[in-house]
């Protein structure tokens, strides 16, 4: 009975998983387009899954080695099933194989089970709770009707319930692990995850690359949908991405403005964004939920994703709490793109709505008017440098180094930063220039809260002032800035070859060109900004830089690609969305947690957000201040303001 | 006056012209939506039940439509430019065009931001068109038939009830609701409806030339600071000044008196 019963439930698991492949992939085309070079992609899967996603998976050990036996023992044994059970071919070695995998699967899915009788609040419960007993049922299903096929027990053995029971198990394991996967049970991530892995957006992001800068919105397109409000309005592969998400929760667990109590959290985000493409409710997700937010929620009238006035999915409010650290596509197994998510509805909220919250709608209005977010005159850039005389690019044929100041220049604590970083250089005898009052506002905070076409008019008219210059690279202590320099004005044709501080201070002191006293006593600590270590894979050279001024860096838990936001990114706080507490606090807190005395920054909004916090607390000096501190170099003594106290200019 | 028939709230509600003027950032000069001219245009739209039609007479252009743009992002699908040349009195142009769509209700702001931004066009055209003139409305209360009753800003934050009978002109004051935000999808898609019209040269602002304002250096504030606490004093004290003085219960020729020592104390008279 077992022989045509067996290869039967074989056969038909494969033909409804074939189906569900169709309609499944179908679904996900309903996106917008977005071309892939097919053949490429499927053939770049198993590479990519060993390699990149095994890379994230690792972090997880237990998880790692359970999933290696799981997924690799269903594999194989499917595919030897398929040969021994379906073609009747179990002759020789191709039958104990079967026992084998079967066997290495089993094990793994006991573990499954093991993690799963007290889940971390992570992890989503529901349909996952049942998945480690089919994984059990398949693999011991298919490991005892193995048995009698290389001989182990006599063919028709025991009795008919036996038969029986094991019918059941195989077509359990059947439905949940071969058309479960393609018809949305929680199988569904193997499916959309390996196909993700081919098609994903960010082609780059694999063998080691990286690829943080958002993509631009096509403004001249007047039919194109600015932003996106219904699901259908994402590319498809962003689609096919949200369907791959295994509800792991990992995203959930470094979110910092889960962990603040806003109403966000990017789990329980790609769900809805799954929900939109499917059921439109979220009456079946078993994960936590935004914070403050409990209760059942439908697709919006009209099949929108955000509610404006009245409930849908999302809030908006979720979407304006995050910071867009990037934490969440650090940790995803799946290669999601959160933050991608997140700013294609931002951007529909605010190029079509003009619904950015909070002081948003001011320092948007500002950016446009005065090309810098806090309103103050463009001629007013320079104010704060009035005694430092300072080179204007303009008056020069060509120069090394042009330092890009940022929109720190109005901000009086910046001022102390850039005065640092300015008597570094000139200790270093650097040769460099500014662009003073032609500088504008880089676009970073425009475009975080979804105003691309503010964002755009920025970066055409830096690019063109930035072309009319002669220099070899940019130097910027602020990491928004110099992520958008490098990787964001690419796509409108600015090029350049661009230095955080730290990276360019390193470079200065291997060359040879910096000379420091002994260091200072006290203990340091470092914190990563998320724009230049998550977004840019800078976390060598800020180490680096302090290491040469003797200082030994007391490491966070969080420390590195697990750094945790300082809660000024994405225009967060421009937007100011409430929680339980707030972001900085809690930074603080791991910074205190190491005992040191000064916290190392490279970037002035971490500045500002950690300085915000109440004292007691560790001083925050930025690497330039450090720096500069430390020099024994006797600055150009033309320059006799490098020896004044620091001033601060109201502008 | 004659009464004209437009303005009933009846079941088709009440029709709302907003005039506006093209603004000019003041610091920087670009372009963009009058901010009082907007506080206008949030009015009319928070007018329930109304139909709202914009106006803006003058030279068209670049700058003026980009301006315009800032209107149309505000939700609002079309505007109507009458063209008119660069040394108009525009005041012809729209009392005619106001005759013809009969508004229930005009809304505009007090003064223009660039221009001659002397705030008489809203009380030119009460006079022309005979109908009731509102200086500073903070907000339209309710509209019945054809009255409204509305709020009236008066100094120092006090504000007034006002009945008033409808067609009427209001100009809006600065402290008048905010205007949304504008967005950029609803302001490309926008029209900008272009009416040709004769301007007749204004006369008297032919004979005056116009030059830009000085702008006075200002003194930079310097602080040295150790502390955030510093800095944050330092940013938000209060310059010196303030020496005010009530008088309540002079007599006029006091009162006179008084008004004119300040002037002179402060440089405005020098007599
Ligand atoms: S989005 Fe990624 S990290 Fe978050 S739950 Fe899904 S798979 Fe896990
Ligand atoms: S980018 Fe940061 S704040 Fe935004 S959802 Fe991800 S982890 Fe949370």
């Amino acid at each position: 009975m077992l022989n045509i019963l067996i290869p039967l439930l074989l056969a038909v698991s494969l033909v409804l998983g074939a189906v569900g492949a169709f309609r499944r992939i179908a679904m996900w085309r309903r996106g917008r387009p977005s071309p892939v070079n097919i053949m490429k992609g499927l053939a770049s899967i198993p590479r990519r899954y060993l390699v990149d996603l095994h890379h994230v998976v690792e972090r997880d050990k237990y998880i790692a080695h359970t999933h290696v036996a799981t997924a690799g023992g269903f594999v194989a044994s499917m595919v030897l099933a398929i040969i021994v059970h379906g073609f009747d071919l179990a002759s020789g070695i191709l039958g104990w194989l079967l026992l084998a995998f079967t066997a290495i699967m089993f094990v793994g899915s006991v573990l499954v089970y093991r993690r799963r009788i007290n889940p971390p609040a992570r992890l989503s419960k529901g349909a996952f709770q049942r998945l480690p007993k089919s994984l059990i049922a398949f693999s011991l299903g298919m490991f005892l009707t193995t048995l009698p096929a290389v001989g182990l027990m006599p063919e028709n053995a025991g009795s008919w319930v036996f038969a029986l029971v094991l019918v059941v198990l195989v077509a359990w394991g059947l439905s949940e692990l071969v058309f479960g996967m393609t018809w949305g049970g929680p199988m569904k991530h193997a499916f959309a995850g390996a196909l993700h892995l081919g098609f994903h957006r960010r082609q780059e992001r694999f063998g080691g690359g990286r690829s943080t800068g958002l993509k631009p919105l096509d403004l001249d397109d007047r039919t194109a949908p600015l932003g996106v409000i219904k699901p259908e309005e994402f590319t498809w592969n962003q689609r096919l991405g949200f369907d791959a998400c295994v509800q792991c929760g990992r995203c959930e667990a470094v979110c910092p403005a889960f962990a603040a109590g806003q109403p966000l959290n990017p789990k329980k985000l790609i769900q809805d964004m799954v929900a939109g493409m499917t059921t439109g409710t979220d009456a079946k997700y078993a994960g936590s939920h935004y914070p403050g937010q409990s209760g059942e929620h439908q697709i919006g009238s009209g099949g929108v994703l955000v509610a404006r006035k009245g409930e849908a999915l999302v809030d908006p409010d979720t979407l304006w709490s995050c910071t867009t650290c990037r934490a969440c596509v650090e940790e995803c197994p799946m290669m999601i793109e959160h933050v991608d998510a997140v700013v294609d509805m931002r951007r529909h909220l605010t190029l079509e709505y003009g619904d950015t919250p909070g002081k948003g709608a001011d320092v948007l209005d500002n950016l446009i008017a005065t090309d810098n977010p806090g309103g103050f005159s463009p001629t007013s850039r320079m104010n704060w440098a009035a005694d430092l005389e300072l080179p204007l690019i303009k008056d020069r044929e060509r120069t090394e180094v042009l330092l890009w100041l940022g929109d720190g220049v109005f901000d009086m604590r910046n001022q102390r930063t850039l005065r640092a970083l300015i008597k570094v250089l000139r200790a270093a005898r650097v040769d460099f220039a500014v662009l003073g009052n032609d500088e504008r506002d880089s676009g970073d905070l425009a475009r975080r809260l979804g105003d691309e076409a503010t964002f755009q008019s920025l970066a055409k008219r830096n690019i063109a002032t930035l072309a009319k210059h002669q220099f070899d690279c940019i130097v910027t202590c602020d990491p928004h800035s110099f992520h958008v320099l490098k990787n964001e004005y690419g796509d409108f044709g600015g090029h350049y070859t661009v230095y955080h501080h730290s990276g360019y201070l390193d470079r200065l002191i291997g060359a040879d060109r910096l000379s420091f006293a002994p260091a200072m006593p006290g203990t340091v600590t470092y914190h990563d900004p998320c724009y230049l270590g998550r977004y840019n894979g800078e976390y060598e050279a800020p180490r680096a830089v302090l290491k040469a001024l003797g200082l030994n860096v007391n490491e966070m838990v969080r420390s590195g690609y697990r750094s945790r936001c300082c809660g000024g990114g994405g225009g967060a706080p421009v937007v100011d969305v409430p929680g339980k507490q707030r972001i900085p606090d809690m930074r603080m807190d791991d910074i205190r947690e190491t005992g040191a005395e000064i916290v190392a920054v490279g970037c002035p909004q971490c500045t500002a957000m950690l300085e915000g916090v109440v004292e007691p607390r560790p001083q925050i000096k930025d690497i330039a201040e450090l720096v500069a501190d430390a020099l024994t170099d006797r600055p150009d003594p033309r320059h006799k303001a490098d020896q004044q106290e620091p001033l601060e200019v109201i502008a | 006056m004659k009464r004209h028939e437009s303005m009933a709230s009846g079941s088709s509600g009440l029709s709302v012209a907003v005039l506006v003027s093209t603004g000019r950032h003041s610091l920087t000069g670009r372009p963009g939506r009058a901010d009082q001219d907007a506080r206008a245009v949030e009015l009319a739209l928070n007018v329930e039940n109304s139909h709202i039609r914009l106006f803006h007479a003058g030279e068209p252009g670049e700058e003026c439509r980009e301006a315009l743009r800032g209107y149309l992002g505000m939700g609002i699908d079309s505007i109507s430019l009458i063209e008119q040349s660069a040394d108009a009195d525009v005041s012809a142009a729209l009392e005619e065009i106001l005759r013809e769509s009969k508004p229930g209700l005009v809304l505009t702001g007090t003064q223009a931001e660039q221009g001659e931004g002397s705030g008489l066009l809203p009380y030119m055209l009460a006079e022309s068109l005979g109908w009731s003139l509102i200086a500073g409305l903070v907000s339209i209360e309710s509209i019945e038939g054809n009255q409204a009753t509305i709020l009236q800003a008066l100094p120092r934050g006090q504000r007034r009830r006002l009945k008033v009978r409808l067609p009427a002109i209001a100009t809006v004051d600065e402290s008048a609701a905010r205007a949304r935000q504008s967005a950029f999808g609803p302001a490309q898609r926008g029209r900008i409806d272009t009416i040709s019209h004769d301007s007749s040269t204004d006369e008297a602002l032919a004979g005056l030339s116009i030059k830009a304002a000085r702008v006075r250096p200002k003194r930079l504030k310097i602080v040295k600071s150790k502390s955030a606490r510093d800095r944050f004093k330092a940013a938000a004290a209060k310059s010196e000044g303030g020496a005010g003085q009530v008088l309540s219960e002079v007599s006029a020729q006091e009162g006179a008196e008084a008004i004119f020592k300040l002037l002179q104390d402060e440089n405005v008279l020098s007599i």
